[in-house]
């Protein structure tokens, strides 16, 4: 039994009401529409939703370190990423090399934060070009509806079946292997999903105008959009984009496992760990960790960080 | 008469994201056997709650029966294990589902989930089942029944679908059935259908009957007693003529004027202004003083001991005490 | 039904055309064209490459030919081998490259169904947990990289199992654990999340009020509706692995269609390039018609929905 019920049995128990306590309850006390949980904004809610989800903070702080690194990193190293030094190749960790050098002598170190750049930078890129040819075609297509729509999904459709993969080997092949065709390569097919998903968003949006113009809300109309329409809509798309990154990282390092990555003397993860193939069975160890770690981790952020804003931004789950 | 079901100080709690939230505050209600009891309130009251209780139903964690206890037939089943539950639930208490558009197993054949409650609590074999299935649809009023038991719930309508899940939950010939708000998702007409077929049922099986709903026209035509919730609590309970013909409670006066009526005007009709407090913390006096018209100071303070009007009429209310006589005038005045 | 199955159909055609016409646009798109130009080709394999492809005819024929040849199955020769076609380079790694494939995909989707189920009905508890920690790092850890780390602890350290080519079950088991990791990672979280979904159904409290069984609730109520969602990424990820056996088969030197394959990007060996892309596209958009029409036979709601439609 809670406290406040405690008390309410001994008020009645001991008859100790007073008999001024009979009089109609003031007005101004009364408040009917008064609300005793503090109403949080979506946004803000769905922050602090984040912040208590460990994991997607883990994730956060990693990439934020890793940008940090890719950006900085280098400085640190007294070497250059194109810094061939043949007596030196294949050295372990060490004080001068922290992570070893590769079979031209070439510092792994500094070559790791090379990597990150495009790694990352292809993430983005290619997360930021989906989202626009999505919106664009995924708005579009919802927003003209009836035929155009149904034209425009059916083609969805087919591409959605292409298997992706092997048509960025292709568009490779023929373009040659350089950053802007990995990104352009990754994009041609990438941006079907984002497409069906802001198709979905923009039909309950036109659902949602209709539904205001037909009640004319008036000025609650912007609000309404700002606290119930972007959140709903915003919240898939950003999570979309954020699990497109770790895909297209992915995508990257495996052409470029294939040999149809970026050329040297630049040094994506990728490139790094089809070069140190070789050393499985010679030990030299540090030469596939490093590269593999930061692919590893680097998806594994990503992934965690967009499971982790699936469940903040997700309002379904609110209660 | 022998009581089925007597329920006691039940409390349920759930824990969510935001708190605990106490759904249930200290229920009291019993059920005589061939009795219809309606439990009616606004949607967050705690009535399916409630209702999910006795059959065990509720989703653990999160949710939790705090306190009380719900004794069927003479048994407290609050305390009992999974397995000997699982032997009361379709067999001695059944429950009919307000959607039956999602009550029903999609990738199911009708018959495979009519009969399947029969094949896990009796011995039986699969012709007798069948037989029995096919009785229980012409019970329930399904044409060709011989056919139907074939198809999934998708080729059948609304109320078709309706009558499955009553169908269903009578199959095993409970003693008591909950059916929480079993015509909400209908038609107007199939309600009345679906309704005559409870009367039906009643009349055939003697089974008692918890109803749950928001409806007051499905409460005046098929309940025998109604108890009327607010905010986890029970608040009035009387006879369905005391309830409609004599409501002491304000915020039952308050559902009744805002029910359409045919004898009322439109214009009349008054709806209560507010919403029901917000129950992650529950105020300690009477939970409807925010929205009451007759307000007193006391009861933003003490929660209303109940006051016994009949042998069946139970209202909380602090307008019930002699020192209120003077505000109790002017709302008897006003009704 | 038959409706459906007929509109998949003509989506799958339509893909497979597409597949093949862009194959025939990239390759004449190469500056220079691949087939005249390529420096070190010897007489014989220009006169083999100018039969096959017609290269004298105009571009509109030699589609055409290009299309006939495909349906045909033939793929033209190799430039690189000159005693090979690509014919004989699929009927040499093609089934290899099958068996590595379909065992991987057997292996993914029983242990990814099974933990999901596992960690559904364990919900936030330890097991959930264990298992949702593993399937984020299989996801997130690339397969060719899974398959690197594999080799240097049970090959080279622990020396239990075999690092290279395929000759016995031995040999398979890490190349399908590389393979079918990710894929059962991802079979796994969907299965859970959409088990999880499934027993919040009203059908699931219902078969729960008629007093079932936590076996039958599981098994014969929720697992079916659960499974639908897995049907569907099936096809994506059956292109998953089928893309990775190129680079696993290039790591463990198992000598599949995908090692063909990765020498042919590496030295530019068009023909194969070509040939493989087609013969992979197709098998895989068939294979996600297949898919397609077994999730209609699963879904009694869309037979019903396509007999209104008829």
């Amino acid at each position: 039994m809670s406290l406040a019920e405690e008390k309410n049995q001994e008020l009645h128990a001991g008859s100790t009401i007073p008999d001024e306590w009979f009089r109609p309850l003031k007005k101004e006390s009364q408040d009917a529409e008064k609300v005793s949980r503090p109403s949080l904004s979506y946004w803000s809610d769905a922050w602090q939703r984040l912040l208590k989800n460990k994991l997607a903070m883990t994730g956060l702080l990693f990439l934020v370190l890793l940008a940090l690194l890719a950006i900085f990193g280098p400085i640190f190293s007294p070497h250059s990423v194109r810094e061939i030094n043949l007596p030196n190749q294949n050295m372990a960790p060490s004080a001068e090399h922290w992570f070893g050098t590769d079979e031209l002598g070439r510092d792994v170190f500094t070559r790791t934060w090379y990597g990150a750049r495009i790694s990352l930078f292809v993430g983005l890129m290619a997360a930021l070009i989906d989202f626009f040819i999505g919106v664009i075609y995924g708005g579009i297509s919802g927003y003209k509806g009836g035929r155009a729509d149904n034209i425009m999904m059916r083609i969805i459709e087919i591409l959605y079946g292409l298997p992706y993969l092997l048509v960025v080997i292709l568009l490779l092949v023929v373009m040659g292997p350089s950053l802007t065709t990995i990104i352009v390569a990754l994009s041609v097919t990438g941006w079907v999903g984002m497409a069906r998903i802001v198709r979905g968003q923009v039909l309950q949006l036109k659902h949602l105008e209709f539904v205001l113009a037909s009640q004319s809300f008036g000025a609650k109309t912007r609000r309404i959009i700002r606290k119930n329409l972007l959140p709903n809509t915003m919240g898939p798309i950003i999570v979309q984009m954020t699990l497109t990154v770790p895909t297209a990282i992915f995508a990257e390092a495996f052409l470029s496992f294939l040999g149809l990555g970026i050329q040297a003397p630049y040094a994506s993860w990728g490139v790094m760990a089809n070069d140190a193939l070789p050393t499985i069975l010679s030990g030299d160890w540090w030469r596939l960790f490093f590269p593999a770690l930061f692919i590893s981790l680097t998806m594994f952020a990503f992934n965690v960080l967009g499971d982790g804003l699936q469940d903040a931004l997700d309002p379904k789950l609110r209660e | 008469m022998e009581k089925i079901l007597e329920v006691k100080d039940l409390e349920v709690t759930f824990k969510t994201y935001g708190g605990e939230v106490k759904a249930v505050r200290g229920v009291d209600f019993h059920l005589m056997k061939g009795e219809t009891l309606a439990i009616v309130g606004e949607s967050g009251c705690g009535k399916s709650v409630t209702s999910n209780s006795i059959m065990r139903l509720i989703p653990s964690p999160p949710g939790k029966i705090a306190n009380g206890s719900i004794v069927y037939k003479g048994r407290d089943i609050t305390n009992l294990s999974d397995k000997e539950m699982r032997k009361i639930r379709g067999v001695d208490i059944s429950m009919i589902f307000q959607d039956p558009m999602t009550a029903l197993n999609p990738t199911l054949t009708i018959g495979d989930q009519l009969t399947e409650g029969l094949k896990q609590h009796q011995n039986i074999t699969s012709g007798e089942a069948k037989k029995q299935a096919l009785e229980m649809m012409k019970l329930v009023g399904i044409p060709n029944p011989d056919e139907r038991l074939k198809q999934y719930p998708h080729q059948f309508s609304g109320g078709m679908r309706q009558r499955m899940v009553i169908a269903m939950a009578l199959i095993c010939d409970p003693d008591l059935l909950i059916a929480d708000e079993p015509t909400t998702a209908l038609d107007v007409t199939i309600q009345a259908q679906i309704l005559d077929l409870f009367g039906k049922i009643q009349e055939r099986t003697g089974v008692s009957i918890i109803l749950i709903t928001h409806d007051l026209g499905v409460v005046a035509k098929i309940a025998d007693r109604i108890a009327v919730m607010y905010a986890g609590k029970i608040i009035e309970v009387g006879s369905k003529r005391e309830i409609f013909y004599d409501p002491k409670h304000p915020y039952t006066q308050g559902l009744l004027n805002s029910v359409p009526r045919l004898d009322i005007e439109e214009d009349n009709l008054i709806p209560i202004d507010g919403t029901p407090p917000d129950l992650f913390s529950p105020p300690q006096g009477c939970p409807f003083t925010a929205r009451c018209p007759f307000a007193m100071e006391v009861c933003d303070k003490v929660y209303p001991a109940p006051s016994k009007l009949s042998s069946t009429h139970k209202v909380g209310c602090w307008l019930q005490d002699e020192r209120a006589k003077h505000v109790s005038n002017i709302a008897g005045a006003r009704q | 039904m038959l409706g459906y199955i007929l509109k998949r159909f003509v989506i799958m055609v339509v893909t497979i055309l597409i597949i093949v016409t862009l194959t025939f646009i990239l390759m004449h798109a190469i500056p220079g064209s691949p087939f005249n130009e390529e420096r070190g080709t010897s007489e014989a394999v220009q006169a083999n490459l100018q039969a096959h492809y017609h290269l004298d005819e105009p571009l509109y024929v030699q589609y055409l030919l290009y299309l006939k040849s495909i349906v045909t199955f033939d793929f033209g020769p190799s430039i690189k081998q000159p005693t090979s076609t690509v014919n004989d380079l699929l009927g040499r790694g093609f089934p290899i490259s099958l068996e590595l494939g379909l065992v991987s995909v057997i292996v993914a989707v029983i242990s990814g169904i099974l933990l999901g189920i596992i960690a559904a009905l364990r919900h936030n508890g330890l097991i959930d947990y264990f298992a949702m920690t593993i399937a984020v790092l299989g996801i997130s850890i690339p397969n060719f990289i899974l398959a690197t780390q594999l080799i240097q602890t049970f090959a080279v350290q622990l020396k239990i199992l075999p690092a290279a080519t395929w000759s016995s079950p031995q040999h398979m088991v890490l190349p399908v654990l590389a393979l079918a990791t990710g894929p059962m990672a991802i079979i796994a979280r969907l299965t859970r999340s959409s088990m999880l979904e499934v027993l919040t159904q009203d059908y699931i409290k219902m078969a729960r009020a008629k007093g079932l069984s936590p076996y039958k609730i599981v098994f014969k109520h929720a697992l079916k509706n659960a499974l639908m969602p897995v049907v569907t990424i099936l096809g994506t990820l059956l292109a998953g692995i089928l893309t990775g056996t190129f680079v696993l088969e290039k790591i463990f030197a198992i000598p599949g269609m995908g090692k063909y394959f990765v020498e042919s990007i590496n030295n530019r060996d068009y023909p194969v390039i070509m040939g493989t892309t087609v013969f992979y596209s197709a098998f895989l958009i068939i294979m996600l018609f297949l898919v397609d029409i077994a999730y209609g036979l699963l879904d009694p709601r869309i037979k019903l929905h396509k007999k209104e439609a008829e």
